[in-house]
């Protein structure tokens, strides 16, 4: 036996997935039109905010460190709620992993999104599953060049226009588009536009699956997250072994019960943890069920229409995405074979033993309301509602106080001391605004800001403002003969009267 | 085909190694994989030829592109020092007096001020300009030269009681240690220690004393004389300490503080910026227009 016919690497076979339809694909359809449109459209929407404040609803404007998404301003002191956002999404990837695993994978990663917008262009050019298979394996003519040609500048313009779609997110929209269109965008628009257009035209046309299976670290985690009870799209073999067209399927049958299970499946099996054994599923121990073929004739309608070029019988695997494609491709024939709906389903690992022993089969409701997942839907509310407080309660008007600590004090040719404080004070609002700012010790102990006339900090539209602020004691007054005398500090916006203040101390000379 | 041979329990194929029996299975490895292995050993080729990366005995080579993280950060301080120049010229060409009057040149000049404050000033006068004893604390609104922005300027420029510029400010205090008997000292310092209190100068015998040997400098009064940069003796403010035995030490030994002239090392800018800096440190002065 030679080594040298087996090779240690695989070249990529071409997946041409068929055209099919059924609920799943028009929910996915749905999903993608909305995931798309979001994508493309939000950064073109206006949002007033004033003459100061740029009027992009949605803008994550870097250079000057704030984040706007419609009414909302947070500014960098405020990143807590970007990782409460975070941790929701963390919670959320628990819950909707635990309740229907790799749902994300199946319906709204953008690498599932983009390589179906993909493949709709390329059925558009190419034609369906059969006329894009012949295509493929036939000589380069012209035809060939022209389809092939057309398909790829097709993806290439979705492509541009999706790293193009991105920037916006990072400037004004129409500003940045004009100066796109006049060759005078920055450099790093050029460059996130290019390796996204890279990436998009790669990963959407040519690597697909690939890059679920190989490069994607979500298969891995994602099937440590899962459990026996969480609905997944998987094949009730149960009912569908054994396969086979007509006579085949009776002799497969009789087969069977002398020879033991076969091995089903073109593909190699992809062993996952926590997976059974398809090979020792109780369908053996029916030997009634043995005698009669099974629902599945075997028209591999399933494999056909799956974009990960898999076989959904072989039972739970890495590359399934859960797309349920599958699902709707079965149900179809199913329908046109007069058999019941459902040999593909979404269905809990732990339906199968019950199913087949004849069980009846469990709602999906109740695999979607066990604890776990109401533990982690109540966990992500929480968090959720907390982040929703947080921004309710959020202060309009905000001052640090920071002391000045070297010297502690300052003591005047006559004989007051003075303490220094470097006070910011955010201007939260569109236009220019001032604030007074008061002590709360006894009127003997003067407030001024350095460079600035009386007790007033004017802060410009939209900014913080870093002055520093005196307290200045009499000889005689208690605080300056106290080693530390505690003090609140307050802050009043002139124009709305609204008031906050910071707690602090004023050091003096600790002399009895 | 037929030199394939397929694991029986999971359908596949195996590598034809054996060990004790035990086959290994085959999943190979995508292609594209192996290629963007290859791709990476390349990038690693081309980027020990273009940057730095074996490191030698004494250094690393060098790298054709001869690109180093100095080079950048120098080439980081180029680029902001070329943006700064407008703000630097603009420093230069306005008057300190009129700084006021253009907030963004004062911000820029206060905040340029203080790096060179902490480079060059913070040695004696503390980081936090707090002084200490015989180093001058500029927080306060006490000064011997004058707290206007361009005396503090000029003071800065040409420095106190040094050799080495002839415009630097000077004045000096005899060591009455060799003029004035102890008695005689003891009881001028009783008499100085009594003036923030309120005391006549020249009343009682502490007052003829003061009479005699101070007020030549120190001013009838006591108040001092900024022009002589002789420190006012009736405030709160004592630089070379003001307990008893300080005070007596002061006016036998004689005082002699020595401020370089920074004139000598810093550039106009620079020197325009610190005076800003010091003056905005809570003890700065409006110009008298009498000082000047």
């Amino acid at each position: 036996m030679s080594h040298k016919d087996t090779s240690l690497y695989a070249a990529r076979v071409p997946i041409f997935p068929r055209r099919v339809n059924g609920k799943f694909r028009r929910l996915k359809w749905a999903i993608m039109a909305v995931t798309l449109a979001i994508y493309y459209i939000t950064p073109w929407l206006r949002w007033d905010r004033g003459p100061n404040l740029p009027d992009q609803a949605v803008l994550i404007d870097l250079a000057n460190r704030r984040f706007y998404f419609f009414w909302i301003e947070i500014w960098p002191h405020e990143f807590y709620f970007v990782a409460g956002l975070l941790v929701m999404a963390g919670l959320g990837l628990f819950l909707f992993t635990a309740a229907l695993g790799r749902v994300w994978c199946g319906y709204a990663c953008p690498q599932t999104v983009w390589t179906d917008l993909f493949l709709v262009v390329e059925r558009w050019i190419q034609g369906d599953r059969n006329a894009r298979m012949k295509l493929h394996n036939a000589p380069w003519t012209g035809r060939k060049l022209r389809l092939k040609g057309t398909t790829w500048a097709a993806w290439l313009l979705i492509s541009v226009a999706t790293g193009g779609a991105w920037v916006f997110y990072f400037a004004d929209a129409p500003t940045l588009a004009r100066d796109l269109f006049t060759l005078q965008a920055p450099p790093v628009a050029w460059f996130t536009i290019a390796i996204l257009t890279a990436t998009t035209f790669t990963f959407g046309g040519f690597m697909r699956e690939q890059v679920c299976i190989y490069m994607c670290p979500w298969p891995r985690i994602q099937g440590a997250m899962m459990d026996d009870g969480t609905l997944t799209v998987a094949y009730r073999d149960w009912r569908g072994e054994p396969r086979g067209k007509g006579l085949k399927r009776r002799e497969m049958a009789e087969d069977l019960r002398v020879t033991g299970p076969q091995l089903g499946g073109r593909a190699p099996l992809i062993p996952m943890p926590g997976v059974p054994d398809t090979t020792t599923t109780p369908r053996l121990s029916v030997p009634d069920r043995l005698a009669q073929p099974g629902d599945c004739i075997d028209c591999n309608a399933c494999v056909n229409v799956c974009p990960m070029g898999i076989d959904i019988r072989d039972g739970q695997q890495l590359a399934c995405i859960t797309c349920a494609l599958c699902i709707d491709a079965c149900d179809q024939v199913m329908e046109k074979v007069g058999r019941p709906r459902g040999l593909i389903d979404y269905v809990a690992l732990s339906d199968a033993p019950r199913e087949a022993a004849g069980g009846a089969p469990v709602s999906a409701w109740r695999h979607i309301l066990r604890p776990r997942n109401i533990v982690y839907f109540a966990l992500w509310s929480l968090v959720g509602v907390a982040l929703v407080f947080a921004l309710f309660v959020r202060p309009e008007i905000e001052m640090t106080v920071a002391p000045v600590r070297n010297p502690t004090f300052v003591t005047l040719s006559d004989g007051s001391v003075r303490n220094a404080y470097d006070v910011r004070v955010l201007n939260k609002n569109g236009e220019e605004r001032s604030f007074l700012l008061s002590p709360s010790l006894d009127t003997t102990v003067a407030l001024s800001v350095e460079g600035a006339p009386g007790q007033i900090v004017t802060v410009p539209a939209d900014t913080q403002e870093r002055v520093r602020v005196y307290l200045t004691a009499p000889p005689d007054a208690p605080a300056a003969n106290r080693d530390r005398t505690d003090l609140r500090l307050w802050v009043q916006d002139l124009s709305s009267g609204e008031r906050a203040h910071v707690d602090t101390n004023f050091n003096g000379k600790d002399t009895p | 085909m037929s030199n394939k041979r397929i694991d029986p329990v999971t359908g596949t194929e195996t590598t034809g190694h054996q060990w004790d029996g035990i086959e290994e299975l085959n999943n190979p490895l995508p292609r594209w994989w192996l290629w963007t292995f290859y791709a990476t050993i390349l990038f690693g080729v081309i980027y020990v030829i273009l940057f730095p990366a074996w490191p030698m005995v004494t250094s690393a080579t060098g790298g054709v592109l001869g690109w180093s993280t100095r080079g950048d950060v120098a080439a980081e301080i180029q680029a902001v020092d070329d943006a700064q120049a407008p703000m630097r010229n603009r420093l230069v060409e306005t008057e300190l007096a009129a700084l006021g009057d253009h907030p963004e040149v004062q911000g820029f000049a206060r905040d340029a001020g203080a790096a060179v404050f902490r480079t060059n000033c913070s040695q004696c006068h503390g980081a936090g300009a707090a002084g200490g004893i015989g180093y001058p604390n500029l927080l306060d609104d006490a000064w011997l030269w004058g707290g206007d922005i361009d005396t503090i300027a000029t003071t800065i420029r040409h420095g106190i009681r040094n050799e080495d510029d002839p415009d630097a400010r000077w004045s000096q205090m005899p060591a009455f240690g060799e003029i004035l008997s102890e008695e005689e000292i003891a009881t001028l310092t009783a008499h100085v220690m009594s003036l923030p209190d309120g005391t006549d100068p020249l009343a009682g015998p502490g007052g003829e004393l003061f009479d005699m040997n101070c007020t030549s400098c120190h001013g009838m009064d006591g108040k001092g004389d900024q022009s002589l940069g002789a420190p006012n003796l009736t405030d709160a403010i004592w630089l070379y300490g003001g307990s008893e035995d300080q005070i007596a030490h002061s006016i036998s030994r004689g005082p002699f503080g020595v401020m370089p002239a920074w004139g000598k090392f810093l550039s106009e800018a620079e020197l325009k910026a610190v005076a800003a800096y010091v003056h905005g440190l809570g003890g700065g002065t409006e110009e008298d227009p009498a000082t000047n």
